[in-house]
């Protein structure tokens, strides 16, 4: 079997935790990987904690199961730190990558039981800036990406864009929002102190 | 061409009916199947097919329709999961007793009660006497071609049944991943136009549908509908051998993976199968003799053959994702049970319930179950015949 990487999400219902999963899988497969996409549904309401998940692998990914253990985690609610253990079964080689307002020391000192690395990333910041309101997915999206080295930077930007002209063809501005919101995360993504 | 994809499995059904282009669809929402009648909406709004949609009040009334819309001539489907399905019981019979092929993709799920939305397969299972070719897929693209092949099969002459295509719930139904989809085109032209052996609308020879029937006769419809579903298993075979021409994607009547020299193996329906695979790939490296009889073909079910796939073996796990309270295991090790009372070397035999309601199960639990075997065929002593996997006690 090829190098299979394993993503595990994190959020709240209604943030868009299941979109971002599938949005990676689509970018994935669009660079020609195996992938899978796919959220766990648990009882369903707005602001429960809910999980999805993706597989990303060179070769046919056969297995229907949850991931226990992760390569990468991806925290978009960083207020379910204090109810679920996020780094539960995660890789020491790998990484959480944390939505977070924070400084990057604090998260690390927060996580000082996890061995791997430690991401922060203001999604919110980037995206009301950029978007002019919350969507945590798109930023977070070009997080995992840059972290998680699942695909080149350069091919994942353009088929993204790709995507973007697709699905926005009515609404060029938000085309130019989301694009700048890839790149800006992807520049400011931390895995040290500033 | 071959078309390279990424779909859920209910959008990938969803895709094989806009292909189809069925002259109705009659359907009532129920998750997790609910999208396919939703994205198939969508097609008859864009013009892309020419389907009559009939949003119905009830499951009940989906099979109604679909009963009376396939009587009159019309190439038929539906699509709909757990209790919905549970709904339609009496018409079930109905549609198979009229010969009626009508196609139904079936998304795997949790009878009630407890309430649970998630896959298992007491559903299906609970249908399994009802007079319907039963076909399991494994993921998103077996549910697409197993959905194509569908329509020829019920539709074959020799046959005239319906059939009900069957997936996983939420694992597969709702988990996106890789697809080859084939041309609108090709698929037009393999399931051909629905030319019906008698129809209402047929003007020239009068039937009647669905009439009394009575003692004297009532036994013998029953045997003819008997011979249909016998003569499907030919049939099956016949068009999964014209659908690998097209594709170059193979079916059988089960699918048989790493099983000719195994010593330890498990029968096993739908996803499970696929993580069942990578256990086994990671047992096989260790040099350990496994493998795996992935059910395609339930109804009819294939007994012959089975009992010559497996009667190899030293020890066998049936695996059923439903219960059904015989005290002695599931419908599934029912079947493969009474199938190996023909072979000459009977393997030792368990059976595990597994995954109901959607309980996750992972590649260690499959390695359990193998390593249960191996603990059996070192002790030359069967123990437990009827044992759940993973469960809390």
């Amino acid at each position: 079997m090829g190098k299979l990487t394993e993503i595990r999400w994190h959020a709240r219902g209604g943030q868009g935790a299941k979109t971002a999963s599938l949005l990676l899988a689509d970018a994935a497969f669009n660079t020609g990987n195996y992938v899978q996409g796919f959220p766990e549904y648990g009882p369903e309401r707005m602001g429960a904690p809910i999980t999805a998940y993706n597989r990303i692998s060179s070769e046919k990914i056969t297995i229907h199961s949850n991931i226990y253990e992760p390569d990468f985690v991806v925290v978009m609610d960083e207020s379910l730190i204090d109810s679920i253990n996020v780094t539960l079964g995660l890789k020491d080689e790998g990484a959480i990558i944390v939505n977070t307002e924070r400084p990057w020391k604090e998260v690390r000192e927060q996580f000082k039981d996890y061995g791997g690395s430690v991401f922060t990333i203001n999604a919110r910041e980037i995206s009301e800036s950029t978007l002019g309101k919350y969507f945590p997915n798109t930023p977070l999206l070009a997080a995992v990406v840059k972290v998680s080295k699942i695909m080149e930077v350069e091919e994942f930007i353009q088929t993204m864009e790709d995507s973007f002209k697709h699905k926005f063809a009515s609404k060029p501005e938000v085309i130019m929002g989301n694009m700048n919101a890839l790149k800006r995360s992807m520049e400011e993504v931390r895995g040290y102190e500033d | 061409m071959a078309i390279r994809d990424r779909l859920s499995g209910n959008e990938a059904i969803a895709i094989a009916m806009k292909q189809i282009n069925p002259d109705v669809l009659a359907a009532f929402p129920i998750t997790p199947s609910t999208e396919i009648p939703q994205y198939v909406s969508q097609y008859v709004a864009d013009g892309e097919v020419d389907t009559e949609l009939i949003l119905v009040e009830s499951e009940h009334s989906a099979m109604s329709a679909c009963i009376g819309s396939q009587a009159a001539g019309a190439r038929t489907m539906t699509a709909t999961s757990s209790c919905g399905l549970a709904l339609m019981w009496e018409t079930l019979y109905i549609a198979s007793s009229i010969r009626l092929p009508i196609t139904l993709a079936l998304v795997n799920r949790a009878l009630t009660g407890p309430i649970n939305i998630n896959a298992d397969h007491a559903d299906s299972m609970g249908a399994r006497d009802a007079g319907w070719i039963q076909i399991y897929s494994e993921n998103n693209q077996e549910a697409y071609d197993n959905f194509i092949q569908a329509v020829r099969i019920g539709e074959d002459k020799e046959v005239q049944l319906p059939t009900m295509v069957c997936q996983d719930g939420f694992i597969t139904s709702h988990a996106v991943e890789n697809i080859e989809l084939i041309e609108d085109e090709e698929v037009k032209a393999f399931v051909g136009e629905y030319i019906p052996v008698a129809s209402l609308l047929n003007a020239k020879e009068p039937i009647a549908i669905g009439p009394y029937d009575s003692p004297h006769y009532y036994i013998e419809h029953k045997r003819q509908q008997a011979e249909g579903m016998n003569k499907a298993k030919e049939v099956i075979l016949k068009v999964a051998e014209e659908f690998e021409k097209v594709t170059g994607r193979k079916y059988g009547l089960f699918e048989a993976y790493q099983l000719e020299d195994a010593e330890a193996a498990i029968v096993i329906i739908n996803s499970t199968a696929g993580t069942a695979k990578a256990a086994i790939d990671k047992m096989r490296k260790e040099g350990k003799k496994v493998g795996l009889l992935k059910i395609r073909v339930f109804r009819p079910f294939p007994h012959e053959e089975i009992c010559d796939a497996l009667s190899h073996l030293k020890a066998i796990a049936v695996m059923d994702r439903s219960e059904g309270f015989s005290s002695i295991g599931g419908p599934l090790f029912a079947e493969v049970r009474s199938a190996l009372y023909e072979a000459e070397n009977r393997p030792m035999l368990i059976n595990y319930i597994y995954g109901l309601g959607g309980r996750d199960v992972t590649t260690t639990h499959i390695e359990e179950v193998y390593n249960q075997l191996f603990s059996m065929i070192n002790k030359n002593q069967t123990g437990q015949v009827y044992r759940y996997l993973g469960v809390r006690e």
